[in-house]
């Protein structure tokens, strides 16, 4: 059987080229991975080599052609005991076998019907959903029993020891996290308790046991990576976005990578630029992660414990500076907390402030000054910044028709900025003032007292901007 | 194609038995070569498949061929058992045929359809078989072998015997994620076998260029890790190499670096005209060196096969491969919905 030989393309927009030289002639027996001919573009020359075996009945093209288009034939090759001159006949037949030349898929995939989230029309469906759908969250059950009052420190550590009783799988690693007890104590106890084999030292090389806590979950164990702060995870954030965070969609879900990374976030105190920064907006931005920012110590409790039994990487921001407050915990040992629920923490009528890890206790201390200048502010906390929990803050919104966000991290690109695009698409009509943003000063964290007390936006700023929304 | 059709060398097999003829090696029978011959050719004639696709713009993006190196990971995988985990580079469709995933499958996610392992969302580089225990697939230089390294670590923290290959390039060695990969495989005794591809470029940069020293196989000194310089054109000496390496791995001795000298005779990626070496140097390999002919002289020679059953073996694997090549144009294109699935699991 006779083959036609094709203009190859050398790189994906090549649509024509230069036939630069022949190096078979008609009657030359051809092996597989021989060199046939150079093609030249402006870029490059190459050389093509034959796939098929045969004898070179016909060249169709001449050598010092230009601009033969890809996929033109450009010779002949007769099969084995087949007559050259019948094959060179026969080269106008369409090509044979897997030289079909069936036309490339390209551009199919802009026209992709995007799936119709929101029940509209397709015509209306212009702007993308800014988010993969997710099922939403089972409902918080009530917590009945007794509560006790616990730090957050304690609370993270009982989540952790709660979840490695319960499966063999789950195992913590890091900087100082066995022997030393955990630079900021929360792991103490674990080694005690669960040995060497599941409480591990790691040297310093974030990148290096990033990769390796991800491969770990690849091999079928629920790997806890505590990063000393979350400073030091941007030496990883390879690892944890490339091969954590997008390993399970290119795998076409074959692979799983039910880690947790986590670690303090954001400002401590005095530490300057490079030990002060939040990362939430980074990590909430990448599909493929759940960002949870827990600011009790019941959400420290309920989402560290959902979060290590999620079957997804998830990013676990929690605050140095709330490690040592003390909240009440439900003592059912049964108790967890779902993921991508926001909780309303202080119910209100007048502006709706959502808040997020230490930023919840400034909002819930503007709101006892707001109440004294007479404005009823409801504090949400969001908990879960991916999944975002749209829905609760709209139904707030649809309330008290103003919204201030704060965050510590940086106003550009911020999750205020999120959350206003959110309620432009979703509660315009409900807003009866623009959202208000109260974030960190758009400035490295300075190390001075008073400069670092100025950058950091504190509850005064989430009074003036409630203030403000509500123009009083 | 299955398993190469040997077994580990502690499960000694019938075919080992027979006193093989004149091979001048007794560690491998007449079956295993035949084995290893017929592995590399369906590498070498999938991967000239690939390219001819690549050239009529059925593959599209990037596409690094394997064509010259097949003696490494069939030699390799000839001493894995089952559970053995293997995860390389993006340069990996001879990797994923020797694990035994199905040439269709993995021509199939070239093509970007639906039929492919990854049901065409991974594409070339990022190809995954859990059945075959073969974990990618991997795109960014270096990061598989901190992610291999955790394979490892799963292994011993499971207590199985199972090790893992962790194969490279010449230009990830120089990444430093992988010598903070290594510091931990060898503080903790994990089974991993650092397999270093050393092809002389990393893309068009040598390794003289890039490597203060280039003897890659004493990098890991500095962790006490032993490291071995391996004829990566000969599946043999490949093997034999691996047999030892894997060894010490699985009896908790730690992991252990082989050097594989080899050389990709294609360029770093379809794109790439490879104007950094000479033809000159090009040709000597493939005309002096290469892995099969190697294979098939010695068939021949020791009158093993015949030219016969060589054609034979070239007409079996020229149908495998055209019914890839086959499959992978008329598999369809994935459904649109699958754009917003496997983002996450949902629990």
């Amino acid at each position: 059987m006779s083959t036609q030989v094709l203009m190859p393309a050398l790189s994906p927009t090549m649509t024509e080229g230069k036939l630069a030289k022949w190096h078979v002639k008609v009657g030359d027996e051809v092996k597989s991975g021989q060199v046939i001919c150079e093609i030249e573009t402006d870029k490059a020359t190459m050389e093509v080599e034959a796939v098929d075996e045969g004898t070179v009945a016909k060249i169709l093209v001449e050598e010092g052609t230009e601009g033969v288009a890809v996929n033109t034939p450009i010779c002949v090759l007769a099969g084995e005991g087949e007559d050259a001159s019948t094959a060179a006949a026969s080269a106008a037949a369409p090509p044979s076998g897997g030289h079909d030349a069936t036309p490339p898929p390209g551009g199919n995939a802009a026209k992709a019907d995007v799936p119709n989230t929101e029940g509209k029309p397709k015509a209306e469906m212009a702007p993308q959903p800014v988010a993969a759908p997710a099922a939403a969250p089972a409902p918080e059950p009530e917590w009945k029993g007794g509560t006790q009052h616990i730090t957050v420190r304690e609370a993270l550590r009982e989540a952790m020891a709660a979840e490695m009783r319960a499966d063999e799988s789950v195992f913590l690693m890091g900087e100082e996290v066995a022997q030393y007890q955990g630079a900021y104590k929360i792991s103490q106890g674990l080694l005690e308790e669960f040995g060497a084999k599941r409480v591990i030292d790691t040297p310093i090389t974030e990148h290096g046991f990033a990769g390796l806590g991800v491969g770990a979950a690849f091999g079928g164990l629920k790997p806890i990576v505590e990063f000393m702060t979350f400073n030091f995870a941007m030496q990883a954030i390879d690892q944890i976005i490339n091969s954590a965070a997008k390993t399970h969609y290119m795998s076409g879900g074959q692979m799983t990578c039910p880690i947790v990374f986590r670690g303090p976030n954001g400002a401590a105190s005095r530490v300057a630029a490079q030990h002060s920064q939040c990362y939430a907006s980074w990590y909430a931005h990448v599909p493929g992660l759940r960002v949870l920012a827990p600011w009790s110590a019941a959400d420290a409790k309920g989402l560290l414990r959902a979060a290590i039994r999620d079957p997804n990487p998830v990013i676990f921001l929690e605050n140095e500076i709330l490690y040592g407050q003390s909240f009440d915990v439900p003592e059912d040992p049964d108790f967890v907390l779902p993921i991508g629920k926001a909780k309303i923490e202080r119910a209100g009528k007048d502006v709706t402030i959502v808040a997020f890890s230490i930023m919840v206790g400034k909002a819930l201390q503007a709101a006892e000054e707001l109440a004294k200048i007479g404005i009823d502010a409801e504090v949400i906390n969001l908990r879960s910044l991916r999944p975002f929990d749209t829905e609760t803050i709209v139904e707030s919104v649809k309330k008290t028709n103003r919204l201030v966000s704060c965050e510590e991290g940086w106003p550009f690109a911020g999750i205020g900025s999120e959350l206003s695009a959110l309620m432009m698409e979703h509660a315009f009509d409900w807003l009866d003032a623009p959202v208000k943003r109260v974030a960190g000063l758009d400035v490295p964290l300075p190390y001075a007292a008073n400069l670092e007390k100025m950058a950091l936006p504190q509850s005064s700023h989430i009074v003036e901007a409630a203030r403000a929304v509500c123009n009083r | 194609m299955a398993k190469p059709a040997t077994k580990p060398k502690d499960d000694p097999s019938p075919a080992k038995a027979k006193s093989p003829p004149n091979l001048g090696d007794n560690s491998v029978s007449p079956d295993e070569l035949q084995a290893h011959y017929r592995d590399m050719l369906l590498i070498r004639r999938f991967e000239e498949r690939a390219g001819q696709l690549y050239g009529m713009g059925l593959i599209g993006g990037f596409c690094h061929l394997y064509i010259g190196q097949e003696a490494v990971v069939v030699g390799m995988q000839a001493n894995v058992r089952d559970k053995d985990a293997v995860i390389t580079s993006y340069r990996d469709h001879g990797h994923m045929l020797a694990c035994g995933m199905d040439p269709k499958g993995v021509m199939a996610e070239l093509t970007g359809r639906s039929g492919g392992y990854s049901k065409g969302k991974g594409g070339s580089m990022h190809m995954f078989s859990r059945e075959k225990s073969f974990y990618g697939g991997h795109g960014i230089v270096g990061a598989q072998v901190p992610i291999g390294t955790g394979l490892a670590f799963a292994h011993k923290y499971k207590g199985n015997q199972n090790v893992s290959l962790t194969y490279f390039g010449d230009g990830s060695a120089n990444q430093g994620q992988v010598y903070e990969a290594m510091n931990m495989a060898a503080l903790w005794k994990l089974p991993v076998v650092y397999i270093i591809e050393n092809n002389r470029y990393g893309m068009g940069t040598s390794v003289e260029r890039a490597s203060a020293t280039t003897e890659l196989y004493r990098h890991g000194e500095a962790f006490g890790i032993p490291g071995e310089r391996v004829d990566g054109m000969d599946v043999l000496a490949v093997r034999a190499a691996g047999e030892k390496a894997i060894e010490h791995a699985r009896s908790g001795q730690g992991p252990y670096i082989l050097e594989m000298q080899t050389y990709r005779y294609r360029g770093h990626s379809m794109s790439d005209p490879a104007k950094y070496r000479t033809k000159e140097e090009v040709d000597k390999f493939r005309n002096e060196r290469d892995p099969i002919e190697h294979i098939r002289k010695r068939l021949l020679d020791a009158k093993i096969v015949d030219e016969a059953a060589l054609k034979a073996v070239d007409t079996e694997i020229r149908k495998i491969v055209n019914d890839a090549a086959e499959f992978s144009q008329h598999s369809p294109e994935p459904d649109p919905s699958e754009l917003w699935t496997d983002i996450l699991v949902e629990a």
